[in-house]
């Protein structure tokens, strides 16, 4: 039986720290929905959809009601559109993304992540297309996200990939523009993307899955921040325990929920990812967790060691809590959605360029960072290419979600809206790349992918 | 299926017995109470048995709510195991 003290601090945890479990996201295989007939394959896909998750909201708010814990997003995952769209006779995917959109809508989700293609080694015709109907099917659609492989540490960079996804990030802006280049914020670019990833926008549902599957992204930055609260002054081994400890009890929850969703719902339970996950809530940050540790403001020198400590520790924690790990896990510095990254950013203290050495430590990359309008897709090019190199060398996750806001300059404010938050944006480096992404053609693999 | 039913707020007279009425009526056994008065809150945690409870969780809790409302504290019910994961490996 539990100790009152037990239960007053889980109370605690989730009423004034925000502990929460951020996203039940199922994973549904549309491999069964193929069809050269684009209408057919689009019905197929949508009935395959809502036939599937026609519970799932549902089941996520009764146990959200039962566990008194708040589960903020249900959201769905499918296999990659370029696949399963490949036999597809069409010019364009974009009627696929507005039967994904409905689906959405249909089920009560907020998001719903697979408009992707992995092309790390050039890609299909299939892919190509999809790639070229990113734009038009994120200003057309309000819930639909895309993601493109353009890396991985086995296939090397593909570079053609990278400069044209540049293309593609400032064509969705423009398309997106009079909504603050909303678009953007719903596009990764990734190097070494995960196939059980429960979190937006990069989620799909990989080719390795099964039918399918509950995949729980855990959160609780909040959390972390006030049980370190408690060792200030500390040494670092302190510090790294604290952490472990915390993350063990938020995963805990998260396996509990998986458990029972995956239970309710008849399908398999998939991976917890171990992620802190900020959101723009005051006391939600993952910046003010770093900056409890004694930095003054995020992005100060000693924000890469802190953030190292915290991404470790967390994964520490969380592993013997969870059944079965996977996804992102590790901690994400969304700039936009996280109040101490923006008043960081605000203050002078944190840049793109300190972000990246941030990237090489944590999970996933340069996430939801506004930058002028006038960023060339070379530059955005040029951008993914680092964020990739980082990936494909360290062998880790790495994404870019930048958003050039057309008409907007450094100093001025984005309004994205919900959990998506609010941006100041960026300044990014008056040097040309250009040339460099001229060349295309492939960074090979690094030899640290030759381990047979 | 055993619950845990938190209460606080302003102390006044009858909270214990305007609850634990209510749990008899609804056949919900007490199975451990602890309660105690800090600064004029009052604060009472309950492990409860709701087995025998012809009501669903969902509609208990609502049912709770209200007395809550009606007496002037909050009542929250919850299912024991969030804080048996929590603390219990």
């Amino acid at each position: 039986m539990p100790l009152p003290k037990e239960i007053f601090e889980t109370l605690g945890m989730i009423e004034k720290y925000n502990l929460d479990v951020r996203t039940i996201t199922m994973g549904i295989s549309l491999r069964s929905c193929a069809d050269p007939d684009l209408k057919l394959f689009c019905r197929n896909i949508y009935e395959r959809i809502t036939q599937t998750a026609k519970s799932l909201v549902e089941v996520g708010e009764d146990i959200e009601a039962e566990f008194g814990v708040p589960i903020i997003n249900k959201r769905i995952s499918v296999t990659p559109i370029a696949i399963v769209a490949e036999s597809c006779r069409t010019d364009t995917l974009v009627p696929v993304a507005e039967a994904m959109d409905r689906a959405a809508h249909e089920l009560g989700v907020n998001f719903i992540g697979g408009f992707s293609s992995l092309v790390e080694k050039e890609g299909t015709a299939g892919d190509k297309r999809l790639i070229k109907s990113i734009p038009e099917a994120l200003a057309t659609t309000e819930r639909v996200c895309a993601s493109v492989n353009v890396a991985t540490t086995k296939a090397g960079i593909d570079m053609n990939a990278v400069r044209k996804m540049g293309q593609i990030v400032k064509k969705t802006a423009e398309l997106t523009a009079d909504r603050d280049a909303i678009g953007c914020a719903k596009l990764v670019v990734f190097a070494n993307a995960v196939e059980d990833n429960p979190f937006m926008a990069g989620a799909f549902h990989g080719i390795g899955e099964g039918d399918c599957v509950i995949n729980v992204g855990v959160s609780g930055p909040g959390v972390v921040k006030h049980a370190l609260e408690s060792v200030r002054g500390a040494p670092f081994d302190d510090v790294a325990e604290t952490i472990k400890r915390t993350a063990f009890k938020i995963t805990r929850v998260g396996q509990l929920v998986a458990q029972e969703a995956a239970k309710r719902l008849g399908v398999l339970p998939g991976i917890i990812d171990l992620s802190l996950a900020p959101t723009p809530a005051i006391g939600d940050s993952v910046a003010f967790i770093l900056e409890e540790m004694g930095l003054e403001s995020c992005g100060c020198p000693g924000t890469t060691a802190a953030l190292a400590l915290l991404n470790d520790a967390v994964k520490k924690g969380g592993l013997m809590a969870a059944k079965a790990v996977g996804g992102l896990s590790g901690a994400f510095i969304p700039v936009s959605e996280d109040a101490g990254m923006i008043a960081a950013v605000e203050r002078g203290s944190l840049t793109l360029e300190k972000l990246e050495a941030m990237t090489c430590v944590c999970s996933v990359g340069l996430d939801m960072i506004a930058v002028p309008g006038d960023t060339s897709a070379e530059t955005i090019a040029a951008i993914i290419a680092d964020e990739a190199a980082i990936g494909v060398i360290n062998n880790k996750t790495t994404a870019v979600r930048l958003v050039p806001v057309p008409g907007k300059k450094v100093g001025d404010h984005v309004e994205f809206g919900g959990l998506l938050g609010h941006a100041p944006v960026m300044a990014v480096s008056r040097f040309k790349s250009d040339v460099f992404i001229a060349r295309g053609g492939r960074i090979p693999a690094p030899i640290r992918s030759l381990t047979n | 299926m055993k619950i845990v039913i938190t209460i606080i707020g302003k102390d006044r007279v009858g909270i214990v017995a305007k609850v634990s009425t209510a749990l008899a009526e609804n056949s919900v056994n007490i199975l451990d109470i602890n309660q105690n008065i800090v600064h004029g809150v009052f604060n009472m945690v309950m492990v409860a048995d709701m087995e025998a409870s012809a009501l669903p969780l969902k509609d208990l809790q609502r049912t709770f709510k209200e007395l809550g409302e009606s007496i002037g504290v909050e009542i929250k019910i919850q299912h024991e195991d969030i804080f048996n994961v929590m603390h219990r490996v």
